[in-house]
């Protein structure tokens, strides 16, 4: 089976499902020649043609507001922001428009849109440019969020995405594009969307993260691993709608749990997981919920952004703090 | 001698076919419509002014919300409506009541919506559902035109929105979109000179609202948007070239005769003076004028016209109140499928009820 990266396996994604549904097409600024800033999109408006990969104007809510007439016409209409900091422009069309529009006409209009975009800090950017804003997009009722962090799943939830009747926001952890690889079939297939992944099983802690945290969570294991302690590592890979009973069986079993979020502390997932298991498996709980997260500032710029981003030490010294 | 030039003069000209009046003052734009065609018009004019009207005391006595008032902007939104097919799909903003019921939303719908139920935006006409957020819709027009080039259909979109919507990013970003996708789309923006609160000097520098059009690369025209005639000439036009691809943005002159909404007063920001000097321009009085003047509105035949409407109005009215809501609908369509927080955020309200 072929080794593929994060970006590969996107690339292939697109490519499989627009030679299956002519409906797909990708738009945004700079998909085209270019293939994105991040060459996601690479090489298909050469197999595709450029009206169904679309070079558009540079107008974030005329992407996504016409992005949503498409979609109810029929079109399947994959849309890339081309940085996490850059969607606000669209935000009206995304909660105003895309989020409502099934509810708002009882069923007859849908809006089967994906909206993906890097997200996540760490890669030296400028401003703007390392954001992790999922809760605005989890609050949003109507809208489903994936976020995932290996090949296999990128590919996998991607093709869910794309033939998902509702819209989709798609989380791309950036700083993992290209140096992470693992088998990635070269047929179709897809991940269920709403499913978390216990990644690797372990019965005494169990560490919760998503997207650009998985690497640094999969880092830290051996760590525990070498003193006999086993964390139960759960990759959410959808953070809406959240797969509430994974957390919870693993939590019944583990009786402990970190969970570790890139963005912001405050209203974070990390928050809602936390009164997830506060409400339902308080009694299994041996400890205290511990979140290691990213604090609540602004992503400062490449020479200080490290003091923000959770690392091992911070991951480590959390679940330590309740393991006593 | 300075480099930059003075600011251009703007046409600030309009269509006009039939003067205040009631005059023909364009023969060469007169519809063919016979004498039959030409009560019909005035029958829907006068239901739709009434189907308005009766908001007002719906709102007063409880039984429906907040609800915009759109008297005097019936001749522009029924000219666009005829002017296109009814395949051809429309995006209203949230004044739009003639549009949407000349365009096959039946009247119990547009109650039952003001009423405060969603049930009220499921029909089977091609009009998307009512749009508040200002000037954010006419991209949805925009993209559902572009689909229907990519997949040759013959439709066409219509957005409707007012002046203040030209103040807004998106609808420039909606301006700058159609022409590069080809989209299939008409651009209706009803000047009706107030935006709450905000007449349209204070809302723009511009002379012109249509000539917003010209930096995005996009057709354009001024229009008298209290003349039907005139208006149903351009919007003819307008699809036409829609339908090749070339979208159009129509600049309706008109004026909103009521307030803002049932929760507004107008009486605080604008004169009286200027509301009745709008009045003489009342689009039902100039083809109330013309049509006297071919000998075909008599008295008998308004108060023959007033009956029917409201008989029409009061059973959509009765229609709409009687629609039984349903707690499972608040949660029922937010996904194709429910999903398992919600399903069971649905069962938790169960308990309560």
């Amino acid at each position: 089976m072929p080794q593929r990266t994060i970006a590969e396996a996107l690339n292939q994604a697109l490519f499989l499902e627009m030679e299956r549904d002519p409906s797909v097409m990708i738009m945004g600024e700079d998909v085209g020649i270019d293939g994105g800033v991040f060459r996601i999109t690479d090489g298909l408006i050469k197999k595709f043609g450029e009206e169904r990969v679309v070079d558009t104007p540079l107008a974030e809510a005329g992407i996504i507001g016409s992005a949503i007439g498409l979609a109810m016409a029929g079109m399947r209409p994959v849309c890339e922001m081309q940085f996490d900091g850059f969607v606000y422009p669209a935000f009206d069309q995304i909660v105003n428009h895309a989020a409502r529009m099934r509810n708002r006409s009882r069923g007859k209009y849908t809006c089967p849109i994906v909206i993906r975009f890097p997200y996540c800090g760490g890669v030296r950017a400028l401003e703007h440019h390392s954001e992790s804003a999922e809760t605005y997009y989890i609050h949003t009722p109507g809208l489903r969020v994936v976020c995932p962090s290996t090949p296999y799943d990128a590919k996998g939830l991607m093709l869910a995405a794309i033939r998902d009747p509702d819209p989709v926001i798609f989380q791309e952890p950036k700083k993992y594009y290209r140096n992470i690889k693992e088998e990635v079939p070269d047929e179709d297939y897809t991940v269920e969307i709403g499913k978390a992944r216990v990644m690797i099983p372990g019965e005494h802690v169990t560490v919760i993260g998503w997207g650009a945290m998985i690497p640094l969570i999969l880092k830290v294991h051996p760590h525990f691993a070498q003193k006999g302690i086993n964390l139960e590592v759960i990759d959410l890979r959808t953070l809406s709608p959240l797969d509430t009973p994974t957390i919870l069986e693993s939590v019944q079993k583990t009786g402990r749990c970190v969970i570790v979020q890139e963005a912001p502390r405050t209203l974070g997932l990390a928050a809602e997981i936390s009164a997830q298991i506060m409400e339902n498996a308080v009694q299994f709980l041996q400890a205290p919920v511990q979140r290691v997260t990213g604090f609540d500032i602004i992503p400062p710029l490449l020479k200080l952004e490290e003091w923000n981003l959770p690392d091992e030490k911070r991951v480590i010294a959390g679940i330590e703090s309740i393991l006593e | 001698m300075p480099l930059i030039p003075e600011f251009p003069k703007i046409d600030d000209s309009m269509i006009q076919v039939l003067a205040p009046d009631g005059t023909v003052v364009r023969e060469d734009f007169l519809p063919n419509w016979d004498e039959a065609r030409l009560r019909e018009v005035y029958k829907e004019m006068i239901l739709i002014r009434r189907a308005d009207k009766k908001f007002t005391n719906l709102q007063r006595t409880g039984r429906s919300g907040t609800y915009p008032s759109m008297e005097g902007q019936e001749a522009t939104q029924m000219g666009m409506i005829y002017g296109i097919k009814r395949d051809d799909w429309i995006f209203p903003a949230f004044r739009e009541l003639a549009a949407c019921y000349l365009h096959g939303v039946p009247l119990e719908k547009i109650y039952l919506y003001w009423m405060g139920d969603e049930w009220g935006s499921n029909y089977e006409a091609n009009a998307l559902p009512v749009s508040i957020p200002v000037g954010s819709h006419p991209l949805h027009a925009v993209g559902t035109g572009w689909a229907f080039r990519l997949q040759n259909k013959p439709h066409i979109t219509v957005s409707f929105f007012s002046d203040g919507a030209t103040s807004e990013g998106a609808l420039y970003e909606a301006i700058n979109f159609a022409p590069v996708v080809q989209s299939r789309t008409v651009f209706c923006c009803q000047n009706n000179g107030w935006a709450i609160s905000t007449p349209t000097n204070k809302q723009t520098a511009a002379a012109t609202l249509a000539q917003k059009a010209v930096a995005g690369g996009l057709r354009n025209i001024r229009v008298d948007g209290n003349d039907i005639f005139a208006m149903y000439a351009v919007a003819r036009e307008a699809a036409e070239l829609a339908r090749q691809n070339i979208p159009v943005f129509i600049e309706a002159m008109t004026y909103r005769l009521g307030n803002h909404t049932t929760s507004d007063d107008s009486g605080k920001y604008r004169s009286k003076e200027e509301e009745e000097d709008a009045r003489t321009r009342d689009p039902i009085l100039r083809l109330q004028k013309y049509l006297a003047a071919q000998k075909i509105w008599t008295p008998e035949f308004a108060k023959e016209c007033e009956e029917a409407a409201d008989a029409a109005i009061s059973k959509a009215v009765e229609a709409a109140e009687n629609t039984k809501q349903n707690p499972d609908d608040i949660f029922d369509y937010h996904y194709e499928k429910i999903t398992p927080p919600l399903a069971q955020q649905k069962e938790e309200l169960k308990k309560f009820l």
